[in-house]
């Protein structure tokens, strides 16, 4: 009997199916570009990324660790209970040296008592045994090169035009591999969507003219917000420029963070 | 008084000491022993690939007996790979956008497209190759479901000619050529999953995809002397002792040569004491001091290369029976050990924090997704598969009618 296939047949099938695959998923990566800036953001129809660079500075010497900002986020972003947080605050504690000791400060305590939500408790110490207290934010860096958008597998992670790295709830597949991958640990698998969560700069705000909640709600404007494309000369985040020196967290890392930060101490990662 | 205000978290969550950052205060890690088996049994895909490539490729004789089985194995092993991830994400039902919409500079992203390579383009085809004359044989005089199962994989293709014969055997080859760089591409990716994370000094290692490639090599090989001596023995066939002692003789160079880079890695971790290093020892004292000191070093190393290494000095000394327990005892450590290596690997870098302040614990629990009941179940289920490949395709029955590898080893 001569067979029906040979074995140039099936291979040519086989090969005829692998390039159908290929031109599929070219196809649907081009929908899902145009997808994601357009449909999951929270932005509204008419708001165009293109001419907008927004920018975060925080004052750490501002800082009175009220918690407040933290309150207002997990309430403006409906961040589940627990240790989930898009923006958190954390207490530095250095001691003064022993005399004699030969060194020039002491021990580093830091703590963030469920984010620094409530506050935090009273200086475990006497006062004179502490040199320096400081609070630090923290929130998404809004790295320029940002590690969680280059391992995202899907691409539902990105870098907004303006400035936001976002994360498409539709796209996510919750891997947690930008979780792993944030140097600064501001992501985290939400449990109620299962999929990653993150600071937007409170997007669904800014795009309307609004500024972020943890921002407004800040009682020493320790928070600076704004956009540096419509920034004139008496804007906040120009005079932030003009009075500090600036600092980022993990510079060694080259994310290129821009949050920046005034007033930091080599303790503070 | 200090201790208390920074162990604010501990009274909450009683596993974290020092600070870590809130975020990642959570319960159980974001990988858990799920991630642990992924590399683990892609590893034992790869070297057990590798394993037969040998014959094919670099015409090792010895190893003929065993040809098949290895690339069986590497197959049971495969189908199972991906299953540990499936589980484990948030969304197992949007798994297909990896292929769909891939993220290019995604290691993750890649994985579908080595896999789907690996598994269509290498395995099943060189398989394919391999066993086509043996299927057309075995559609003929095999009766009802099982003939119909061997008709079914000749895909139609009848053709015994030799010159169609010398095609298969030519194919073959060429595929293993592939199939021996895909084979560490497979898994040198899985290493550069973790060794591309920079923010975690634990994972972020050039070393970390060749050490992966050169681990799964050795668990590769282990895993086949494994299944082969419990093949055997199960058969009541006599071992191939020549066969053995080359399995055992690769699986002594390769184990030398894992151990070395790893050694090297440990030495320049050391050395360097970069920014994270004192948390990190913190970790290995506290946290890792049993998989890493006493499972990847000892079990999975030093005893196996004790055992092996003089073993190539004195075989002639040592009796067949001896011999065999001490290479199927090497074997077994080794799996073991490269188990504890791919643990301290995937759960070692998430038992400290990122602000390189303070450790976490973690407990493997019995039930739930990430149990270790759901990881035996996983385990046990690529043996499962191959007990019915090693019944379909290396049955004593059907093989005893013609050309075996194993007739072909006698003849050589």
């Amino acid at each position: 009997m001569k067979t029906q296939f040979s074995r140039r047949s099936a291979l040519s099938r086989l090969g005829g199916a692998i390039a159908g695959l290929l031109t599929l998923s070219a196809a649907r990566t081009v929908k899902a570009a145009v997808q994601k800036v357009f449909v999951a953001s929270g932005a509204p129809k008419d708001y165009d990324p293109t001419r907008h660079q927004w920018l975060m500075c925080i004052d750490v010497n501002k800082c009175i660790g009220c918690g407040l900002c933290v309150e207002a986020c997990k309430k403006e972003n409906a961040v589940p209970e627990g240790p989930y947080f898009r923006t958190w605050i954390e207490r530095y504690i250095i001691t003064r040296s022993e005399p004699g000791s030969g060194r020039a400060r002491g021990e580093t305590f830091v703590d963030s008592p469920n984010g620094g939500m409530r506050g935090f408790p009273e200086l475990p110490a006497a006062k004179d045994k502490i040199e320096h207290s400081f609070f630090v934010p923290k929130l998404c860096n809004l790295c320029e090169h940002s590690p969680c958008v280059q391992v995202c597998p899907v691409g539902a992670t990105f870098d907004a035009p303006d400035g936001a790295v976002l994360v498409d709830p539709n796209y996510c597949i919750g891997c947690g591999f930008c979780i792993q991958a944030c140097p600064y640990g501001c992501r985290f698998l939400s449990p109620v969507t299962k999929t990653a969560e993150k600071c937007t700069l409170c997007y669904h705000r800014i795009t309307r003219g609004l500024k972020p909640a943890c921002v407004e709600i800040c009682p020493t404007q320790a928070r600076i917000f704004g956009d540096l494309k419509n920034a004139g000369p008496d804007d906040p985040i120009r005079k932030f420029h003009e009075n500090n020196r600036v600092q980022v967290l993990k510079p060694h890392l080259g994310t290129e963070p821009r949050v920046l930060y005034a007033g930091l101490d080599k303790e503070v990662r | 008084m200090m201790g208390q205000i920074t162990n604010v978290v501990v009274e909450i969550l009683p596993r974290f000491e020092g600070y870590v950052y809130p975020n990642e205060a959570v319960p159980h890690p974001l990988w858990g022993f799920l991630i642990v088996l992924y590399p683990y049994i892609t590893g034992l895909v790869a070297g057990a690939f590798i394993m037969a490539s040998l014959v094919r490729v670099f015409k090792v004789k010895a190893l003929e007996p065993v040809y098949r089985l290895a690339m069986l194995t590497a197959l049971s092993f495969l189908l199972c790979a991906t299953l540990p991830l499936l589980f484990h994400l948030g969304h197992p039902e949007r798994c297909y956008e990896i292929m769909m919409t891939p993220h290019f500079t995604s290691p993750m992203a890649m994985f579908g497209f080595v896999y789907a390579w690996y598994l269509m383009a290498v395995l099943l085809l060189e398989l394919w190759f391999d066993y086509r004359q043996d299927l057309v044989r075995w559609a003929k005089v095999t009766p009802g479901f099982r003939g119909l199962i061997y008709r079914v994989f000749t895909v139609g293709v009848t053709d015994e000619s030799p010159k169609a014969l010398a095609l298969d055997e030519k194919l073959g080859w060429i595929l293993s050529i592939v199939g021996i760089p895909s084979a560490f591409l497979l898994h040198g990716y899985v290493g550069f999953i973790f060794g591309s994370i920079k923010a975690n000094p634990w994972w972020g290692n050039v070393l970390m995809p060749i050490i992966f490639i050169l681990s799964a090599i050795v668990s590769g090989i282990a895993l086949c002397v494994f299944v082969y001596m419990v093949l055997t023995w199960i058969r009541r066939h006599t071992v191939d002792m020549r066969c053995l002692d080359t399995m055992a003789m690769f699986l002594f160079y390769a184990l030398v040569v894992d151990a070395s880079v790893e050694a090297l890695d440990c030495i320049h971790r050391i050395y360097a004491a970069e920014e994270g290093f004192p948390v990190l020892q913190t970790m290995i004292r506290e946290k890792l001091f049993y998989t890493l000191n006493l499972g990847q070093a000892t079990v999975g190393t030093l005893l196996p290369l004790l055992l092996l290494g003089p073993l190539q000095l004195l075989r002639k000394r040592v009796s067949e029976p001896v011999r065999q327990r001490m290479i199927f005892g090497s074997a077994f450590m080794i799996l073991i050990g490269v188990l504890a290596m791919r643990w301290n690997v995937v759960i070692g870098g998430q038992l400290f924090s990122k602000s390189l302040r303070g450790v976490m614990g973690y407990k493997l629990e019995f039930a739930g997704v990430e149990g270790w009941f759901m990881g035996l179940i996983l385990l046990s289920l690529p043996f499962i598969i191959l007990t019915v490949l090693v019944k379909l395709f290396l049955s004593e029955r059907l093989l005893s009618g013609g050309r075996t590898p194993r007739d072909s080893a006698a003849a050589d």
